[in-house]
């Protein structure tokens, strides 16, 4: 099958979804000349109404977002750098997220956010954040973040066609990654998780990038005879819970990887979801590997070693299996 | 453009009636504890609501903010199902999960009202953007208080509307203060409209207890905004007589001129409107007394309404986040 990298895929997602119904459109900064990848040809096909070059005014153009979806459009707004969504944040908690309840069900935001995420490339504190977990905390909005181009593109397919709003993270350690992505439409429903490799001795969860860290330390943990089952949650919220705690009953260990901050973060909720849930399954202590609980640096020098990465993962997993 | 016919003018007053004695109603519940939370009230505002409201088409937008009971009234809703959200009850407009400061009335073109101040604006130039693109010829008309003028999302807003001359009417209720705040004293320019002019757009002062110069200044800026020329800033300028909230925070603390009180309720919109219906006879004092009495019956029976309807069943309180419901998961 052909392959697409991960922003192609969310190119051809929205290409699609534009070509599909005709209230779909783009709003962002920079996004006709295709600045970060995503939009590349687009505003030629589309036209500049519906790839539509914001100024810079981030809870501005998130409102505007949300009034068109209010009145039946179907926006797609692009934040290029995670970051800035706390510029929007009142528009995406106090309106976006409150509209549907609030009123009674008397309207809904069928709006999509998109975030990049650019984290370990020498950006600094203010250009690095890894932020989805906080919008876990904010009932009403459903957050993604997929971990391969096929996903990136079913996901943000469903995410244009839900009638909520939608936040959609893209780890930017993934845009240059390629995989198989078929040419026509399909969905990935939300709420699922995916078992990206089966195993019976640990259960490990990761979160956008790490799956792929994840996947080549249970190689690495294969030849020493140790077999691991890899959990794509792919969407935060809904949480795919039945699925990882299926695999938890299984396997009686887990350990998630993720590159958010470690407290009140992914990690440490599906960690809870387990210990309330599956506690009886387990054999081993559960375990978390996520980014400290610090600003991030800039110097290369200093922020090597932030994330988890293969080696970190190997080592927990060690150290749970042989416990 | 032109005076609005007698029928209109007659329905105008109506429904500026129809703001002051719910107000006045929702002030007596709230002093009975009848209501939870706080309540913010428009007496005094009534005719800058009105002309405004009346001066769009019926299936036209409209966004307000924490101090909008009159604003779905006067764009034709119900007054029921208004106090029965106000008070908690399950035929609310909101169905109970809204109150005072979120009552939106959507059939009649309210999208809503949020009480964060500023956060209307944006929503509106999205509302209007929309409607642009889907070519439909509605207009939205975002009103908002001179507190919100000072938020950056006035600013984001008014830019953002007028680079893409979209259909939408800011409307800027200046009522002098922000709770007890003077506009005076945190702004260099006496007057809001005069921002206008950094975002190349027409502002204009109206006389916010004049319904009919209100009117006439939205009817423009509306047909403007249809003509695909643009955003305009109105500023009313009006009053409100009650302090900013009820309840008992505003009882000790003096920071209007009881003169200057005086001085705007001597131009109360309401007998300033009928003073005018009857010179220009449109109503005689007969016709006045009967509108008087239909809206306190109007009035009377959505109170029966609201008080007579149920609570909501507590189970709601867990219903209706998502739109889309997710299989499997309880929370839809
Ligand atoms: C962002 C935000 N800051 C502060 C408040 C508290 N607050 C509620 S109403 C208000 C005053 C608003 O003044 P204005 O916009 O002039 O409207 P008015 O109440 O005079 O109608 C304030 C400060 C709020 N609700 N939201």
């Amino acid at each position: 099958m052909r392959e697409l990298t991960f922003l192609e895929a969310i190119r051809e997602a929205q290409e699609q979804e534009m070509a599909r119904d005709e209230r779909v459109f783009i709003l962002g900064e920079d996004v006709s000349f295709n600045v970060y990848g995503s939009t590349g040809g687009l505003a030629e096909r589309f036209g500049l109404d519906r790839v539509r070059d914001t100024p810079i005014s981030e809870s501005g153009f998130t409102g505007v977002a949300i009034g068109a979806a209010l009145v039946g459009m179907r926006p797609i707004v692009d934040f290029t750098i995670a970051s800035f969504m706390y510029l929007a944040m009142d528009q995406l908690v106090s309106i976006a997220a409150k509209t549907a309840y609030m009123y009674g069900g008397q309207a809904h935001v069928p709006a999509v956010f998109r975030a990049a995420l650019f984290y370990n490339g020498g950006l600094a504190a203010q250009h690095s954040d890894r932020n989805y977990a906080m919008f876990m905390q904010v009932p009403g909005l459903k957050i993604a973040v997929p971990s391969t181009p096929h996903d990136a593109k079913g996901l943000l397919k469903s995410a244009i066609r839900d009638d909520d709003p939608v936040l959609m993270f893209e780890d930017g350690a993934l845009w240059g990654s390629r995989g198989e992505v078929p040419e026509d439409d399909y969905l990935i429903p939300f709420g699922q998780a995916a078992v990206r490799r089966e195993g019976s001795d640990l259960t490990i969860v990761a979160i956008g990038s790490r799956v792929r860290e994840a996947l080549a330390a249970a190689d690495t943990l294969a030849k020493q005879g140790i077999s691991v089952e890899v959990i794509d949650p792919r969407t935060l919220v809904p949480l795919g819970r039945a699925t990882i705690l299926a695999s938890v009953a299984k396997t009686g260990r887990a350990l998630v990887v993720d590159v958010g901050h470690r407290s009140c973060g992914v990690a440490g909720e599906i960690l809870a979801t387990i210990a309330e849930d599956g506690f009886w399954s387990l054999r081993a202590p559960l375990k978390r590997l996520t980014a400290p609980d610090m600003q991030i640096p800039f110097s290369p020098a200093l922020e090597k070693g932030f994330y988890p990465d293969t080696a970190q993962i190997v080592d927990a997993a060690l150290a749970l299996v042989q416990d | 453009m032109s005076t609005p016919d007698p029928a209109t003018q007659l329905e105008m007053y109506r429904r500026m009636l129809r703001i002051r004695r719910f107000d006045e109603t929702v002030k007596t519940l709230f002093d009975r504890g009848r209501i939870p939370g706080s309540v913010h009230l428009s007496i005094g505002q009534e005719a800058e609501v009105v002309g405004a409201c009346m001066a769009l088409a019926g299936d036209d937008y409209m966004v307000g903010n924490h101090r909008s009971h009159g604003h779905p009234i006067g764009k034709g809703a119900a007054m029921g199902p208004l106090l029965a959200e106000i008070l908690g009850k399950a035929t609310g407009v909101n169905g109970g999960k809204g109150g005072s400061m979120h009552l939106a009335d959507f059939s009649v073109g309210s999208l809503g009202e949020s009480s964060i101040v500023g956060s209307g604006l944006p929503v509106a130039v999205g509302a209007a953007l929309g409607a642009r693109m889907q070519g439909n010829g509605r207009v939205c008309l975002c009103f908002f208080g001179d507190g919100a003028s000072n938020e950056g999302y006035f600013h984001e807003a008014l830019n953002m509307a007028s680079a893409w001359q979209v259909p939408v009417v800011f409307l800027c209720e200046n009522n002098s203060y922000g709770v007890t705040t003077a506009f005076s004293r945190v702004s260099r320019v006496p007057d809001v409209a005069t921002r206008a002019v950094a975002y190349g757009i027409p502002g204009e002062i109206v006389d916010g207890q004049d319904a009919r110069v209100v009117y006439a200044a939205v009817q423009n800026a509306a047909q403007r905004a249809r003509d695909g020329a643009g955003p305009t800033l109105i500023e009313a300028k009006t009053y409100r007589y009650p302090h900013h909230s009820e309840g008992p925070l505003y009882n000790n603390i003096t920071y209007r001129d009881p003169a200057e009180l005086a001085a705007w309720q001597a131009r109360d919109p309401l007998p300033l409107f009928a003073g005018h219906l009857a010179e220009a006879g449109i109503a005689d004092a007969a016709l006045l007394a009967d509108i008087e009495q239909a809206i306190s019956a109007e009035v009377a029976s959505a109170l029966e309404f609201a008080e007579q309807s149920p609570w909501p069943d507590p189970a709601e309180a867990h219903r209706g986040l998502y739109r889309t419901p997710i299989a499997g998961f309880d929370h839809a």
